[in-house]
């Protein structure tokens, strides 16, 4: 700045993490441990139902990037899972490519394809951008449908991976499935803690005051997007790997927006913990209600209903106590402000009030 | 001096209400600029229409010999122009360290340290240090008043532009106030202010328009404008505070 008033000479201090989120990783490190060696620990079941909740919890992540952050309601998420899933059946089995180069290779197609089907779905605000990236998932299911060579209305089977055995094959499928949600967040995370995330989140407050304050709104969006349309067809590589077997109706099926938006809105939209909350609680009801037939959706329905109306940040926000407690923290806290103005020297760099967690033993 | 700003032909119209009708004016660097004029007169249109938040039907903005006219708000903020929302926006949601932060990130390119330390100065300036951790969606009138012109400074602009930002202010705390806009004149940024309390304006503008349904009513010494009668009429019968011109 140029005024007059820029007098000092000293930095502000400015903190990023909290407590919590030292402790998130405390915890993070050694679940992630566990989780890595499930395939040793758990039966082929066992394993294939991680890899489906992990699926669950890209999903929700990345829906939440683009509606949390972004401000984006898609309808259309589909889209891009059944472009993963179709991209990595086809390259692998059709194509002759490794499946496990393949789910890539298919991620950034999908990635790529989004961004015509932004420049459509951006003409659109509100309600009709959610009915648009429905039309336009509609409209990729019935292309698809088209393809012979994708089996047409009927699906395909995913042949390449069979090669392997059974124990090999689910234990390979879980692990890649353990990176990509591990991917999913820790790209969500290191994005909203950027730079980058700080215009997102100002843009889903006030993109009017975001773009006077020199926040490219819609290239920003666009990068939302294609980062969601991304993370989406992983989800849909990591289903077509678990379940061997697509149809269009099932891949496409706008069944998974609404799951999407339902893990997201009962686990808390707008912070990276409440969608994996979600995820995990979606996935419980789903194992424990599905039993139940139409009861099952019945409950689900009601319970969005009441969340919504009495924990409008979800269950993790209750478990957060709204959001003091944060395990991904993306936040800018002003630790030091007051020296820095105050007539006395600055106190030394340790002594700004924060003991130190442990002495040494 | 050069002009920094020059807005020829400006118009702009909602439906049946005209808010700009071929505005042309130019505005010199460092200089200041204050505009009155009725409410509904389209002040805050025309900033909308400067910073690219409103498209103009007709007209071109050229801002330090580039033409703006067609580039986005935040391709505008990049270059220097920067603004104060009459009614506040802020980002609710986020802290108002971060509201500012916004500001110096982006409009203003400095991050990291730098941008923090920005971000202070600008919170210094307008007293809200203090509340640097609050949420800004918990801040009252006033305060989020002071936000505004605190993410504005924080892009460290070259031209900004103030809309009503005196208003609800004591007698007591509009001094301080005059005194931070003469200030951010005499070190070179280019001033366009808005505001019904004239004798504040009057106190610190170069020039001044009166600006009616979308036109220039008056533009030049700001004394003779508000001598002139075109101004007295539009002013006639309503409440102008126009104090002691100090
Ligand atoms: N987005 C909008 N849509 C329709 N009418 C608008 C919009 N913004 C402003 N107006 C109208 O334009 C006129 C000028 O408004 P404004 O620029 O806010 O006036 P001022 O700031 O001088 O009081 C008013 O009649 C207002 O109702
Ligand atoms: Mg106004």
């Amino acid at each position: 700045m140029t005024t007059a008033h820029a007098t000092v000479t000293q930095h502000v201090k400015v903190k990023r993490a909290t407590k919590s989120s030292w402790a998130g990783l405390g915890i993070a490190i050694p679940v992630l441990l566990v989780l890595a060696a499930a395939p040793y620990l758990v039966e082929r079941g066992t394993q294939q139902q991680l890899v489906t909740l992990f699926s669950l919890i890209v999903l929700a992540t990345m829906w939440n990037l683009l509606a949390g952050y972004g401000g984006m309601v898609s309808v259309g998420q589909q889209a891009y899972v059944g472009i993963g899933a179709y991209g990595l059946v086809y390259l692998a089995d059709t194509i002759g490519l490794d499946p496990f180069v393949a789910v890539p290779l298919a991620v950034v197609i999908a990635g790529l394809l989004s961004i015509p089907i932004s420049f459509l779905a951006f003409r659109l605000v509100g309600g009709y951008f959610a009915i648009g990236t429905w039309v336009i998932a509609e409209v990729v299911k019935q292309i698809t449908m088209q393809i012979d060579a994708l089996g047409a209305g009927s699906g395909l089977s995913l042949t390449s991976l069979t090669e392997l055995s059974p124990g090999r094959r689910i234990a390979y499928v879980y692990w890649l499935s353990l990176i990509a949600v591990v991917l999913a967040v820790g790209v969500t995370y290191f994005v909203m803690r950027s730079r980058l995330g700080l215009g997102f989140t100002a843009i889903r407050d006030d993109s009017v005051a975001a773009s006077s304050l020199g926040v490219r709104v819609t290239r920003s969006k666009r990068f939302v997007f294609v980062i969601s349309a991304m993370g989406c067809a992983l989800a849909g590589g990591m289903i077509a790997a678990n379940t061997l077997r697509i149809t269009p109706e099932s891949i496409y099926s706008v069944n998974l927006s609404a799951f999407m938006i339902f893990m997201v809105v009962i686990g808390g939209l707008g912070s990276i913990e409440g969608p994996i909350v979600g995820a995990i609680v979606f996935f419980g009801l789903q194992q424990w209600l599905s039993d139940l037939g139409t009861w099952y959706l019945v409950i689900i329905g009601v319970l969005a209903i009441v969340i919504t109306l009495f924990l409008p940040r979800g269950i993790w926000g209750l478990i957060s106590g709204n959001g003091r407690i944060r395990l991904f923290p993306v936040g800018y806290r002003l630790v030091s402000p007051l020296e820095r103005f105050a007539l006395h020297p600055p106190s030394p760099d340790h002594a700004d009030g924060e003991p130190d967690p442990k002495e040494p033993t | 001096m050069a002009p920094i700003l020059e807005v020829a032909g400006l118009s702009k119209r909602f439906g049946k209400v005209i808010t700009a009708e071929d505005v042309s004016f130019t505005v010199e660097e460092g200089s200041a600029l204050g505009i009155v004029g009725p409410n509904g007169a389209g002040k805050s249109t025309l900033l909308s229409l400067i910073t690219g938040v409103l498209p103009a039907d007709a007209g071109a903005i050229v801002f330090d010999g580039k033409d703006i006219t067609k580039i986005s708000p935040g391709a505008r903020s990049e270059l220097g122009i920067a603004r104060s929302f009459q009614i506040p926006r802020p980002f609710v949601d986020m802290t108002v360290f971060e509201n500012v932060y916004v500001g110096a990130a982006f409009g203003g390119d400095s991050h990291g340290q730098a941008g923090y330390d920005t971000t202070a100065e600008a919170l210094e300036i307008t007293g809200l240090l203090p509340l640097s951790d609050v949420p800004a969606g918990q801040l009252r009138l006033l305060d989020r008043k002071r936000l505004e012109l605190a993410r504005a400074l924080a892009t460290s602009p070259r031209l900004i532009l103030l809309d009503e930002i005196a208003g609800g202010l004591t007698e007591k705390e509009l001094p301080p106030l005059i005194e931070m806009i003469k200030g951010l004149r005499d070190s070179g940024v280019t001033v366009i202010w808005i505001e019904h309390i004239v004798h504040a304006l009057l106190a610190v503008v170069d020039e001044l328009m009166c600006l009616a349904f979308g036109k220039v009513l008056a533009l030049g010494d700001p004394q003779e404008v508000m001598r002139s009668p075109e101004v007295i009429e539009v002013y006639l019968g309503s409440t102008f505070d126009m104090g002691e011109a100090s």
